[in-house]
């Protein structure tokens, strides 16, 4: 034991020693969470929308005034011709382009209906989808007003309850999946590096002909990266809350247990990318290559899974920051108790010791 | 030229004497390619929806059929309490709770106003603002149902309300289909990644190996020197890219309205800017780790900052601003303004030349701060 | 033995901060001779020796390889040497052949003359059998024969071989220094670190560096007489001594 603290303590010196390593490992985390709490939002504000009114009277301009005076748009040209669509289109000046018919106010009065056609740019469905909706939302929003006299009975009010997030702030989904990727990737990046890199130097095996066993060795070299983590997941969390205003509804407590799992996680997937690299560049290429893309896009950090095609849920089950992102929302937001998360709790313990076992048999091999 | 040859030669040796790397480079992003353009995508469907039915009339069974027979939504099941169905939503199986109240038809007949609760789980906002905006629909197209057959019944008096009608019309994707945006995306991403980690690892390898110092008592000009170690992965970036073009087409079925000569034109540049950053980074540190470190952060940022998750016009001003350094940023967007949009050389001038600039400025300083002596 | 200089080296110094690695030290190296450069671990021999190579700027004194200034012609003098570095640094990942050629071809040699000195180079070695095979798969031995072939590859004037026999067992550093011997013969200079003080009875003439300094340079003989011992590494320890 005593032997082992004195590696460990080795293996400190060896990190914090290193000031641009240090600042690189703690000043990159805390600069990502600052910059995309702020920046980063899924809201659509702002977008640039041309004109085109045919029209041309008073009700139309009532409209267009509404709409520019709304915080989703900006009214960046107003165009005399569906021809010019296809160009201002291709230039990607603006997303949407509003067509008001002809004899818009005699339609409206005489036919009771007039006609607006929303043309938006859909190569990102998200925002043509939106946009279709906002402007609809608008537009009812004035006919009501204009039926205002003849208000229709009947009508079924509905109260909208939002929970735990009422605001929908994105940065309370942000927070938690920032988060997720920064510790999912340096934890499993930095051991898988730092142990190949006594392989390749060699140094590898003068710490395996040492007295110490090959278990208290990779323990050993992971045990300051555990350390180094958790204080970049309490500098996030901290962050998170006094800066971005994240409630912390759960238990502290739990919270930081769950995120020294997750990091335990993390770490023991980085023991077993290590064992399956014989270069330090090939360690880097897997964990950085085979994981940031997958982080990002199949852990429901950004995009919805329960939509996703069905045999995509099932691999996204594979993916550990899958289920922390679960956990963390739920404690954070839901106030959740362990009842509520045990089976996730329970699934990556799992996945722990599976990578654990894995590397150690791998390793095996590899002694003999 | 020949000296430049000659190192050329011995990196794609080395790449491809790599076995251990080999799938990395040439398999793995495909396959990422293949299943994460799958599940890019911010359509909600199969929203987890239940209701308490206290009314258990004609009416209330109507409005919950209404839901039944939406695409959006999946049918969990009905409680008796609201008590039982939060903590249900607690354990994140419901999305959507719809609450009936008593005497719901009764009040609608008699009162002619009634109101319905909805609770929606939005721990997850993006997506609980798209459910909201389904339930609202559903819920006004059942009431002017309502309305039009109650007013047939019992008024005379009823005018015709003025109605503005919008009629979207979605171009270049008109089944809003996500996949169109996301496979040339994601394509970006995998090309920028991997060539930038490549390359910001190979000086600083050779340097933490020892071979660069023998390298640097040889007489080869830096501009030799850099142009023969970065070439390979160049050419390896345009590979990745011309595969890439081809699952896009063939697999996914995108279509390529543009000229392609203009993506590879325009990629050709652009990787000139990432391998330029490779290098930069690759000058200014001491050992892989940090360097990929490094790597990692800027490619989290440049992902993230590229508009193609996330939309950049919804960012602060100050933010925008910062995204006009994120070179990802342009590529995503002149390749779907060419595959998707067919614009020609004069739209995409702007950002080219951006990108030519920044190709420029970021390899003189990476070629100025490589140093054969120090 | 010429009298004609081939290295020049005045007032040399080297500071790293506030830490002078290299203090004020001043030599010369004369054609065809093996020059030993001795010293303890430390001492400053590497630094010092960078900067004849020109991958280090000195802090002030001047430095003249083979006709050429290191400061404004750095480019121009490693035309003119060969260096074999203390860390093995020839690709492990690339075979014998492929090492030489890439070494070759940076050193702008023609394409045939490369094959012409493969072939020449893998058979003074003994190493026809291998020639295909991985650099990293050999044996120190070898691999440092080997960088020592490839230093010399170009036919420079002069070749710096830092600490080249760490490591390696005795058959091997007599070997090496056979082929030392043999290309001093051809006329090459041969400028060498090394901190085994038998080597140093090899050498035309040796200097010893201590904490900087130069502390004695002559030939082995002159220096065992003047310090009135029996062998080198009596006159290494005496100086280091006398610094203590």
């Amino acid at each position: 034991m005593k032997r082992f603290i004195g590696f460990v303590t080795k293996e400190f010196y060896h990190i914090f020693r290193d000031k641009r390593s240090m600042f690189i490992l703690f000043g990159m985390p805390i600069a990502q969470i600052m910059l995309f709490g702020f920046a980063i939002t899924n809201e659509i504000n702002n977008v640039n929308i041309a004109i085109l009114d045919k029209s041309k009277d008073t009700k139309t301009q009532k409209i267009i005034n509404k709409i520019s005076a709304s915080k989703y748009f900006y009214i960046e040209q107003e165009i005399s011709s569906e021809y010019q669509i296809e160009s201002i289109f291709k230039k990607g000046k603006v997303k949407a382009v509003l067509v008001f018919e002809n004899h818009f106010v005699k339609n409206l009065q005489t036919q009771k209906q007039a006609k607006v056609q929303v043309i938006t740019d859909a190569t990102d469905p998200n925002i043509a989808n939106t946009i279709t909706n906002y402007v609809n939302a608008i537009l009812q929003n004035h006919t009501q007003e204009i039926n205002n006299t003849n208000q229709p009975a009947y009508q079924i009010q509905t109260q909208t309850q939002l929970y735990y997030n009422p605001e929908l702030k994105s940065v309370f989904t942000f927070v938690p999946g920032v988060m997720t990727v920064i510790l999912m990737l340096v934890s499993a990046m930095m051991t898988s590096i730092s142990i190949t890199r006594e392989k390749e130097l060699g140094t590898m095996e003068v710490l395996l002909v040492s007295p110490l066993n090959p278990l208290q060795v990779i323990l050993g070299k992971v045990f300051p990266y555990i350390f180094l983590s958790i204080i970049n997941a309490t500098v996030i969390v901290v962050l998170g809350v006094f800066v971005f205003g994240m409630p912390i509804e759960g238990s502290i407590l739990l919270l930081a247990f769950e995120s020294i799992l997750f990091i335990i996680t993390a770490l023991s997937l980085g023991i077993l990318i290590s064992t399956l690299s014989n270069s330090q560049q090939t360690a880097m290429m897997i964990s950085l290559m085979g994981l940031m893309l997958p982080v990002i896009i199949l852990s429901g950090f950004i995009f919805p899974l329960s939509s996703m095609p069905l045999p995509l849920q099932v691999i996204s089950n594979i993916i550990p920051a899958k289920w922390f992102i679960i956990i963390i929302k739920a404690i954070m937001l839901k106030g959740a108790s362990i009842e509520i998360i045990w089976k996730e709790t329970l699934i990556l313990i799992g996945m722990t010791l599976f990578f654990i076992v894995l590397s150690i048999k791998k390793y095996k091999i590899r002694l003999e | 030229m020949r000296t430049i040859l000659f190192i050329i030669q011995k990196e794609f040796r080395q790449i491809f004497r790599n076995k251990a790397m080999l799938p990395i480079i040439f398999v793995l992003p495909f396959i990422q390619l293949l299943i994460l353009s799958n599940a890019a995508s911010f359509e909600v469907k199969n929203i987890q929806f239940s209701y308490i039915d206290n009314d258990h009339s004609a009416a209330s069974r109507e409005l919950i059929s209404k839901f039944q027979s939406s695409d959006y939504f999946k049918i969990i099941g009905n409680f008796e309490s609201k008590k039982e169905a939060n903590l249900q939503m607690e354990k994140g199986k419901v999305d959507v709770i719809l609450e009936i109240p008593n005497h719901f038809e009764r009040n609608l007949l008699t009162e002619k106003k009634t109101t319905l609760s909805v609770s929606i789980n939005a721990i997850d906002g993006a997506a609980a603002g798209v459910e909201n905006v389904y339930i609202t629909q559903i819920i006004a197209s059942f009431n002017q149902k309502i309305q039009s057959e109650l007013y047939q019944y019992n008024d005379n008096s009823f005018v015709q309300p003025q109605n503005i009608v919008t009629i979207p019309s979605f171009w270049y994707n008109n089944t809003l289909n996500y996949k169109t945006l996301m496979v040339p995306g994601i394509l970006v991403l995998l090309v920028t990644m991997l060539t930038l980690f490549l390359s910001a690892m190979n000086i600083v390898r050779e340097k933490e190996i020892g071979t660069l110092e023998q390298i640097n008592v040889t007489p080869i000009k830096k501009h030799q020197f850099i142009i023969g170690k970065l070439f390979p992965f160049w050419v390896l970036g345009l590979m990745i890219l011309t595969v890439g073009l081809l699952i896009a087409r063939i697999v996914f079925n995108i279509p390529i309205l543009g000229n392609i000569g203009l993506i590879y034109l325009f990629t050709s540049v652009y990787l000139l800017v990432i391998l330029g950053i490779g290098l930069f980074i690759s000058n200014y540190t001491e050992t892989q780790q940090q360097a990929m470190f490094i790597a990692w952060f800027f490619t989290v940022i440049f992902i993230l900052m590229s508009g193609l998750f996330t939309p950049i016009e919804s960012m602060p001003t100050w933010a925008q601003q910062l995204t006009l350094f994120n070179p990802i940023r342009y590529f995503v967007e002149i390749i779907r303004m060419v595959m998707l949009k067919g614009a020609t050389f004069s739209d995409i001038s702007r950002p080219f030349f951006i990108i030519a600039i920044y190709a420029f400025i970021i390899n003189g300083f990476a070629v100025w701060s490589y140093k054969k002596t120090n | 033995m010429s009298q004609e200089k081939i290295i020049e080296v005045k007032n040399l110094s080297k500071k790293f901060g506030s830490f002078t690695a290299v203090d004020n030290i001043s030599f010369d190296v004369y054609k065809g001779e093996i020059f030993g450069f001795l010293g303890a671990n430390g001492a400053g021999k590497t630094t010092a020796m960078k900067m004849l190579i020109g991958i280090s700027r000195p802090t002030s004194g001047e430095v003249t390889v083979a006709g050429y200034d290191v400061k404004t012609a750095a480019e121009m003098v490693k035309k003119s040497i060969g260096y074999m570095s203390q860390r093995f640094s020839m690709y492990d990942d690339l075979t014998i052949k492929e090492n030489i050629t890439f070494f070759g071809g940076i050193y702008g040699l023609s394409r045939n003359k490369i094959k012409e000195k493969t072939a020449q180079l893998v058979s003074e070695l003994g190493l026809e059998d291998a020639v295909d095979k991985l650099v990293g798969d050999l044996p120190l031995g070898w691999k440092q024969k080997l960088s020592f072939s490839v230093a010399l590859l170009h036919e420079p004037k002069i070749v710096f071989l830092d600490e080249p026999t760490g490591g390696v067992d005795p058959i091997t550093r007599r070997q090496f220094w056979e082929m030392i011997y043999a290309e001093a013969h051809k006329g090459t200079t041969i400028f060498v670190t090394t901190h085994y003080m038998d080597e140093a009875e090899y050498c035309d003439r040796v200097s010893i560096m201590v904490e900087g300094h130069i502390e004695a340079l002559d030939t082995p003989k002159n220096l065992k007489q003047q310090f009135n011992v029996e062998s080198m590494n009596d006159v290494f320890l005496k100086l280091a001594r006398n610094v203590e």
